[in-house]
């Protein structure tokens, strides 16, 4: 698995650079329904094919962004930082 | 041996003598010598014994490719002599010989019958009586193997640098095609390297007399910037990475575009007894003469299929060597063989040979010719020509299908992918300048560099090399599946297939006839292209002998997988530098001058103890003491929105926290676990002071971090970790000796437990926070780690008259247990909840705001937890080890000790626990079982040493 992520900021660098958050995910389920609550905490769609994900520049400047990644054979077709608009 | 004069191109300094020694004995060379091309000259012909026969071998391709050359280099086993450099001092030894390469003993199975050691022995023979296996294994390992590694790990290391490149375009190969093609890469713009095993570019041009073309070439791809490694092996293709091993360093080269310039590989001929030293491939001969100004043999014969013998028969002629008959298995002529005809030499067409003569040494050749006839003639050299097998491997690696040519009898390259190129004669282009022109061009339109007038040049150069490649000098060479091996039976003597694992023709057949009928089971029974050469001398002669036993054409029968490394790496250098960083204080100095036990703590450097532990956790509680806690994770959050973040990453309430006070703060994880505890200061408004464990501070500011981005929160976390010093000063002396430093008013009234002040101590601004790790009235001292040794020294000054002494990690862990403080990680596990640890007070579930693990908490705290964490009460005697395991009432394991201590205040031992929830009421009676022993401990609940917490507050 060798391939290589552009960090927004840095530029270019191999995965290994890197560390893996894992796919985007709704927020938490707000209810006590135990299945939700599971399902939220351990299920991930893993699909076959292009994903939205997050990745932290572990060896660099330690900001998070996310990437669209397709999972059968790592070709990234962006990535990008977080796009949010205000505060809570 | 006194070698020719000089020749032209020649790679051997003889102004520089050096020496080395072989088997204690010492060897002279020149500089530029290998150790091989030394050895010969010193009149060294076995070099190595092979695998399984222990035949006596010689060199064979002096190129790095087959096996015959190897030994041990300053205890290193597993080198090529004829490629290492010969170097003043080198210590070298032979492998796989005892007690002699001369005289080897186990040479004695060459002479057993086949059947005592057919193909697969080992999965017939050495298999009963059972019960002597560990004899046969002592038999096979002492038989088996080549070399030994040193037994101290001293000897053994290994430094190895990686380096990280991002290429536009790799070369693999610096023959002319590879320099062809990286040079107009380069010109056009591109950002080229160009990695070549050979010690200098040129390829066979270094060989064959074109050593002036390969320098202006050099010179050439170093002015267009070309980034040139000379003795650098690519090892694989990963993705469009490929590892390239030079020296101690591992390049990991990443290239979008890869060119493939690696040429062929002359195969040798299969006849019987065709691995006895003296016999040579062409290109081994020549290269012997024009870089080492060696002559390989003194009367040879030349068996060859192709253009090559002859040209080498030619080369051998004109440096001196009697050339007895040259026997070409085709039937046409060309050019060099009126040339050789003309210098006398006798010319035999349509013959192959058909037996080598001697043991050690070659010492006649039997010719055969397609109608039988047989001619033996006197030499000392056979130099054989097998056909040019072009080395596909690495592009094999990097996706291109092989395919095998009935025409040319070869495996070649078909198709190639995108991002893959290839130039030279591994694609069967004979104009290989133009060939690697074609390919350079290409790779530099697809980085979309040139211009019109470049891509032009691809267009007329693509016409012009995709018509049938004009073969070399009029003559086609004979497809190498023409010249058949002939049956060994005929004349005895064994014909060796694979000579690294020393299979035969017999053998292999024998593996295909015992149901073994694909090529790549024929390979894992029988073992042929899994030695040092992977095939490079056999895989062709495998498949066409595989093709031959099970009756299929050649091109059905494939070829096995090519895998990484192509070329043989020490497991030292994909293993990387052994690399142990060492995190320290800004006071490991300090501590180190006061003879404290320095352990490891994680990836840190800390303290243990200053000599006695025990007597250091009294001394704190009787009187004051400091520890180093510069370990410690510290965060400044801050922001509009700092306190929001923190209000729902943890599970209490962060935001209520006033300014100035502190807070502990357990963070839990969205399942409901423990995944880091520490303080939470607030300094105003819109900044907090985290602190986590030491080994956590990366792992939390991570967390914070990602939760920030993904909310949007207006806020900021900073890790000031290495930044600042942590010191605690605990004890009841406490008060007053941070009175004396400190410009702060230290009574209680003033500041009081879990409050925050900024206060200068010894003139060095400093943030306080009064907390109660070990359980004594204490501070915490956060300030700049440029003043750590000011302040410790300002510390201990005004400390002497309370007999203020350091201490360490093991009196911190022994006083904190007497108040049942929870350390996680060492009392709770990836399971442990805050409800189970005893710190469900932790979590605030009544608030409104929504936080991190939320629903998961809200089951866990109405669950039943099935262990709990408490306090033991220990008898006396030997403390039972952390990890002892916790009995429930019916005697089944349960639950475990995490901590156990002999308590510095109470003077009796103590612990914490997981035990079954229904065992966890104070007074309750339970069972440690450590190893054998049983101990009776019983639950406390309450910490023994001030519940209340008073000491803590006072």
């Amino acid at each position: 698995m060798s391939f290589v992520l552009t960090c927004p900021w840095c530029g270019p660098r191999e995965v290994t650079d890197f560390a893996y958050g894992g796919e985007i995910r709704d927020a938490a389920p707000g209810g006590e329904d135990r299945r939700e609550v599971f399902g939220h905490a351990y299920l991930r769609r893993n699909v076959a094919g292009e994903q939205t994900e997050w990745w932290f520049h572990r060896s660099g400047c330690r900001a998070w962004f996310l990437a669209r990644r397709d999972t059968r054979d790592n070709t990234v077709h962006w990535t990008a930082p977080v796009q949010r608009a205000g505060s809570a | 041996m006194r070698r020719p004069a000089p020749a032209p191109g020649e790679q051997i300094e003889r102004a520089r003598r050096i020496s080395f020694s072989f088997d204690g004995r010492s060897v002279p060379a020149y500089e530029g010598d290998t150790i091989a091309s030394a050895l010969f000259a010193a009149g060294q012909r076995t070099f190595s014994r092979s695998f399984k026969y222990h035949r006596p071998r010689g060199l064979l391709c002096c190129s790095g490719q087959c096996a015959n050359c190897l030994v041990a280099v300053d205890g290193a086993p597993g080198v090529r002599a004829c490629t290492e450099p010969a170097r003043d001092g080198l210590r070298v030894e032979h492998l796989n010989a005892r007690p002699s390469l001369e005289h080897d003993a186990m040479a004695v199975v060459d002479r057993l019958p086949s059947r005592a050691l057919p193909v697969g022995f080992y999965y017939k023979t050495f298999q009963r009586p059972r019960r002597l296996w560990p004899l046969y294994e002592r038999i096979l390992r002492s038989a088996a193997g080549l070399g030994r590694l040193p037994r101290q790990q001293a000897q053994r290391s290994w430094e190895t640098e990686y380096r990280r490149r991002h290429a536009d375009v790799l070369v693999v190969g610096a023959g002319a095609a590879g320099l062809s093609a990286a040079i107009t890469a380069a010109q056009l713009g591109a950002d080229v390297v160009l990695a070549d095993e050979d010690v200098r570019p040129g390829g066979r041009l270094l060989d064959e007399g074109g050593h002036e073309l390969a320098a202006q070439l050099t010179q050439r791809a170093r002015d267009a910037g070309v980034e040139l490694l000379s003795r650098a092996a690519v090892l694989g293709y990963y993705d469009g990475l490929s590892p390239v091993w030079q020296g101690s360093t591992l390049h990991q080269v990443r290239a979008p575009r890869h060119i493939y310039a690696t040429g062929t590989i002359e195969q040798p001929l299969l006849f019987a007894d065709n691995d006895r030293p003296g016999i040579m491939l062409s290109g081994g001969a020549r290269r012997l003469l024009a870089r080492y100004g060696l002559t390989p043999g003194t009367r040879a014969v030349v068996a060859t299929v192709g253009e090559r013998g002859l040209q080498a028969a030619l080369a051998l002629q004109r440096a001196g060597v009697s050339v007895a008959a040259v026997a070409d298995a085709r039937r046409q002529s060309g050019s060099s063989a009126a040339a050789l005809r003309a210098a006398g030499v006798s010319m035999l067409d349509g013959a192959t040979v058909r037996r080598a003569h001697g043991r050690r040494a070659l010492t006649a050749v039997t010719l055969a010719t397609v109608g039988g006839a047989e001619r033996t003639i006197r030499a000392d050299l056979l130099v054989v020509s097998g056909g040019d097998a072009p080395a596909v491997a690495l592009p094999s690696q990097a996706g291109v299908r092989t395919v095998y040519d009935p025409r040319s009898g070869v495996v070649g390259l078909g198709e190639l992918p995108p991002g893959i190129g290839a130039a030279g004669s591994v694609i069967g282009d004979a104009d290989v300048l133009e060939s690697g022109r074609l390919a350079g061009l290409r790779a530099a339109h697809a980085l979309g560099l040139g211009d019109e007038h470049s891509r032009e040049s691809e267009r007329m150069l693509a016409a012009a090399l995709g018509a049938e490649p004009a073969a070399l000098n009029g003559a086609a060479p004979v497809p190498p599946d023409a010249v058949a091996p002939l049956p060994a039976a005929a004349s005895g003597g064994r014909v060796v297939v694979c000579s690294c694992e020393d299979v035969t023709t017999k053998e292999l057949s024998q593996a295909v006839w015992e149901g073994f009928d694909s090529i790549e089971l024929a390979k894992r029974y029988s073992t042929v292209t899994m030695g040092p050469c992977q095939g490079r001398m056999c895989q062709l002669a495998c498949i066409r002998l595989v093709a031959d036993a099970t009756g299929r054409p050649a091109q059905e029968i494939g070829s096995t997988t090519a895998r990484p490394p192509w070329s043989t790496v020490p497991l030292g250098v994909l293993a990387g530098r052994p690399f142990e960083p060492a995190k320290r204080t800004a006071l490991h100095d300090r501590h180190r001058a006061l003879h404290a036990d320095v352990r490891w703590a994680g990836d840190w450097r800390r303290a243990y103890d200053y000599g006695d532990p025990a007597a250091e956790a009294r001394h704190v509680a009787a009187h004051v003491g400091v520890i180093d806690v510069s370990t410690l994770g510290k965060l400044l959050v801050r922001g509009p929105d700092a306190a929001a973040l923190l209000d729902r990453l943890y599970p209490s309430a962060m935001s209520t926290l006033a300014v100035g006070r502190a807070r502990y703060g357990v963070l839990t994880s969205e399942t409901g676990r423990i995944s880091d505890d520490g303080t939470v200061c607030r300094l105003d408004v819109e900044t907090f002071y985290v602190t986590t464990t030491s080994s956590g501070a990366g792992a939390v500011e991570q967390w914070f971090s990602w939760w920030l981005t993904d909310w949007g929160l207006d806020a900021t976390v900073t890790d000031v970790t290495q930044a600042l010093t942590a010191l605690n000063l605990a004890g009841p002396g406490a008060r007053l000796v941070l009175g004396a430093v400190a410009d702060l008013d230290c009574s209680n009234a003033a500041f009081p437990y879990l409050h925050v002040r900024h206060a200068n101590v010894a003139s060095v601004p400093c943030l306080l926070v009064r907390l109660g790790f070990t359980g004594e009235l204490g501070y915490e001292l956060h300030f700049s780690s440029a003043h750590a040794e000011h302040v410790w020294g300002a510390l201990f000054a005004a400390g002497a008259a309370e007999q203020l002494r350091p201490f360490g990690l093991e009196a911190q862990r022994q006083l904190r247990l007497e108040k049942h403080h929870v350390i996680v990680g060492q009392d709770t596990d990836s399971e442990s909840t805050p409800f189970s640890s005893g710190m469900g007070w932790t979590v605030k579930l009544a608030r409104e705001a929504d936080f991190i693990g939320r629903p998961a908490l809200t089951l866990a705290a109405a669950a039943e937890a099935e262990q709990v964490l408490v306090g033991l009460a220990l008898p006396d005697g030997p403390l039972p080890a952390e990890g002892a395991v916790v009995l429930d009432q019916a005697g089944r394991p349960a639950g475990q000790v995490t901590s156990a201590r002999v308590g510095p205040r109470l003077g009796r031992a103590l612990g914490l626990a997981w035990v079954p929830a229904a065992l966890a009421r104070d007074g309750a009676g339970v069972t440690v079982a450590d190893g054998e022993r049983r101990l009776a401990a019983t639950v406390a609940t309450t910490p023994p040493y001030d519940p209340q917490g008073s000491v803590l507050r006072s």
